[in-house]
């Protein structure tokens, strides 16, 4: 009599998303263990772990938060330079590389949430496009100020400066970690996959656990409808900035990860293509469909590197696919063409299942 | 607020014997008075002159023809837009520089005539947005599934149930409210607001959309709420039937003014009533 759609129960969903991404760390764990994987994708490994937590950040505000961030490359600029920035210092007193790691991750976590909720005070107060725009503008803003800092440390005290290198480090006790556009140079690869794993878990837990709660429902609620949630007393703003903040606090801590896998980092990787190629993860996986940004993350950067076949086709290649998959996705035709084809190997493939 | 404002606002003037508010109810003090209540759009007087007082336990409703700005009045009360003259007290409290979502904590609950509800959410959990502040953890107890969310959690979830219950509409909490049909997304509003443990409730064209029958059961619906909560309930309503026979006072709005107050007998027979607004009806 009365159609109604049942609601999937979220916490089925999420221990479906728990089991899935410990089933697959397990394999790919014990591959690269026992040596089964070519250097060139355990090389990226941890890349993978970094893209998928950055997609489940931006899922966080795009998906639950409901508002467009064209800017999340920036909190990712910000975790990687202060957190790579704080292993390098710690690396004479903090002999255990995995601890100092964590560290660092703590601390590009805790800039990237003041970074994110000193922006967001501004940025949230827009609507839409403005609000998309503005945080495209503070992301190159970010950008610009990492490729513009020199920080160097001397005697265990702190050198800092701004456009120009006015260090003065002398030669023996000197040491320059962030060199201007030059970035952060020679740092020790202490990323593993392991850690690189614990953060996706972390990040995934605090999400489910946080829409499945009173703070998750309000913003949801705002989400869905500003006027009728402050008509049941919700402060629309508090809210939101709530979610932008922790939102940004994951993207440091991703950016941290980051820095510290390879042995430089300039801030000219976190551009723009980085913010729309994050965006596009979210996209592709579905807004709030968190198993979908981590399939669609996973599959986006293996993808280009599969290709390198095509050499020259390779990017055009790349861009078709993604096409596609859009149409995919999206063509009510297209996928119950795909329904019926994934119908026919296995019984349940409606979701997530495009992507791959 | 600088003096500059201060002068600008109408002054308090004693207001005249206006109100009508039931009889159990005239020894308490209302639970809403609006003093000379206006907003201006530009130059244009969309609302002025506004007063009303309401009684605690008391069933209003506000007509008008279309445009009259009866919608406009429940905005200027829950702040949605702010006043450009006059005062509101909400329980003795002037609302002056509040935002909706404090006045929605100081007690006014309120529906919307195009239905506003968290279309992507459960039954449920629109129940539960509206009894977020009867849930008492913070984000960390949440995140760390402490006791205390599933002692709390567990609590709303049956008040939530309670409160649909209301409306027979336990069964439905999980379903997506969006695919609710039209008359169950007017009942969850009403629930939502309930949730906010409200003092007044504004109910904007509860029966829009709705048959007679449904109508019917709305009018009981809204007396027992009243009845069971002991809360005023404001209404607007196009529905004659529905207005005349559970409203104890009902004022009358015609392009932005109250022309009339009273009893619905008093309404049905008042010729300023009749020309404005009951005239046009019987012609039809």
């Amino acid at each position: 009599m009365i159609k109604s759609v049942k609601i999937k129960d979220r916490i089925e969903k999420s221990v479906l998303t728990y089991i899935s991404v410990t089933a697959v760390f397990l394999v790919f764990f014990v591959m690269n263990m026992t040596g089964a994987l070519s250097s060139k994708i355990s090389g990226m490994l941890v890349p993978i772990c970094v893209y998928v937590v950055m997609a489940l950040s931006l899922n966080l505000t795009v998906g639950i938060m409901g508002e467009l961030s064209l800017g999340h490359a920036g909190f990712m600029a910000v975790g990687a330079f202060t957190g790579t920035s704080v292993t390098m210092m710690l690396s004479d007193s903090v002999s255990n590389s995995a601890v100092r790691l964590i560290i660092g991750m703590v601390v590009g976590a805790l800039f990237g949430a003041l970074i994110g909720f000193l922006i967001g005070i501004p940025v949230l107060r827009l609507k839409g496009d403005y609000l998309a725009i503005v945080t495209l503008a503070f992301g190159e803003i970010i950008k610009s100020f990492f490729s513009n800092i020199y920080l160097g440390t001397e005697n265990g005290s702190l050198r800092f400066s701004v456009l120009q290198n006015n260090l003065d480090l002398s030669e023996e006790n000197g040491k320059i970690i962030i060199e201007g556009a030059m970035g952060i140079r020679s740092i020790p690869k202490t990323a593993t996959f392991l850690i690189g794993y614990i953060l996706v878990m972390i990040c995934l837990a605090v999400i489910f656990n946080m829409i499945k709660s009173r703070t998750g429902r309000a913003i949801m609620a705002c989400r869905d409808n500003r006027i009728a949630a402050e008509s049941v007393g919700i402060p629309v703003f508090r809210y939101k900035i709530t979610a932008f903040t922790i939102s940004a606090a994951m993207a440091g801590a991703a950016g941290a990860l980051f820095g510290n896998n390879y042995s430089s980092l300039v801030a000219s990787k976190f551009n723009i293509d980085t913010s729309i190629l994050i965006l596009v993860f979210v996209v592709l996986g579905g807004q709030g469909n968190m198993l979908g940004s981590i399939i669609a993350a996973a599959a986006l950067t293996v993808l280009p590197e599969a290709l390198r076949s095509f050499a020259d086709y390779r990017m055009l290649t790349y861009a078709i696919i993604l096409i596609l998959v859009m149409l995919a996705t999206n063509n009510p035709q297209f996928r119950s063409f795909f329904e019926k084809l994934t119908g026919k190997l296995k019984k349940n493939g409606k979701e997530g299942g495009h992507e791959s | 607020m600088s003096p500059k404002e201060y002068i600008k606002r109408e002054p308090l003037m004693p207001q005249p014997a206006t109100n009508f508010i039931p009889e159990r109810d005239i020894h308490k003090s209302p639970v809403i008075e609006c003093r000379n209540l206006g907003i201006d759009f530009g130059g244009l007087s969309a609302v002025s002159n506004f007063n009303i007082a309401m009684g605690p336990t008391e069933i209003s409703g506000l007509i008008g023809p279309n445009g009259a700005g009866k919608t406009t009045i429940f905005n200027l009360l829950t702040k949605v837009y702010q006043p450009t003259h006059g005062t509101i007290l909400l329980n003795g409290v002037d609302t002056h520089n509040m935002t909706p979502a404090q006045v929605s904590q100081a007690g006014i609950g309120r529906t919307f005539q195009n239905i506003r509800l968290f279309k992507d959410m459960s039954v449920i959990d629109n129940v539960l947005v509206g009894l977020h502040y009867q849930i008492d953890y913070g984000l960390g107890t949440s995140i760390f599934r402490l006791p205390r969310f599933f002692s709390e959690e567990k609590k709303a979830r049956e008040k939530a149930l309670e409160l649909l219950s209301i409306f027979d509409m336990a069964d439905m909490a999980d379903t997506k409210s969006g695919s609710l049909p039209y008359g169950a997304q007017r009942r969850l509003e009403i629930v939502r607001a309930l949730a906010t443990d409200p003092c007044l409730l504004l109910l904007d064209e509860p029966a829009a959309g709705m048959n007679p029958m449904e109508t019917e059961e709305l009018m009981e619906n809204i007396v027992r709420i009243r009845d069971m909560f002991q809360i005023a309930i404001l209404l607007i309503e196009h529905d004659m039937k529905l207005v005349m026979g559970i409203c104890e006072v009902i004022g009358v709005l015609n392009f932005g003014q109250l022309i009339a107050k009273g009893t619905p007998d008093e309404i049905q027979s008042n010729p300023a009533v009749i020309e404005a607004y009951l005239g046009k009806q019987k012609e039809e």
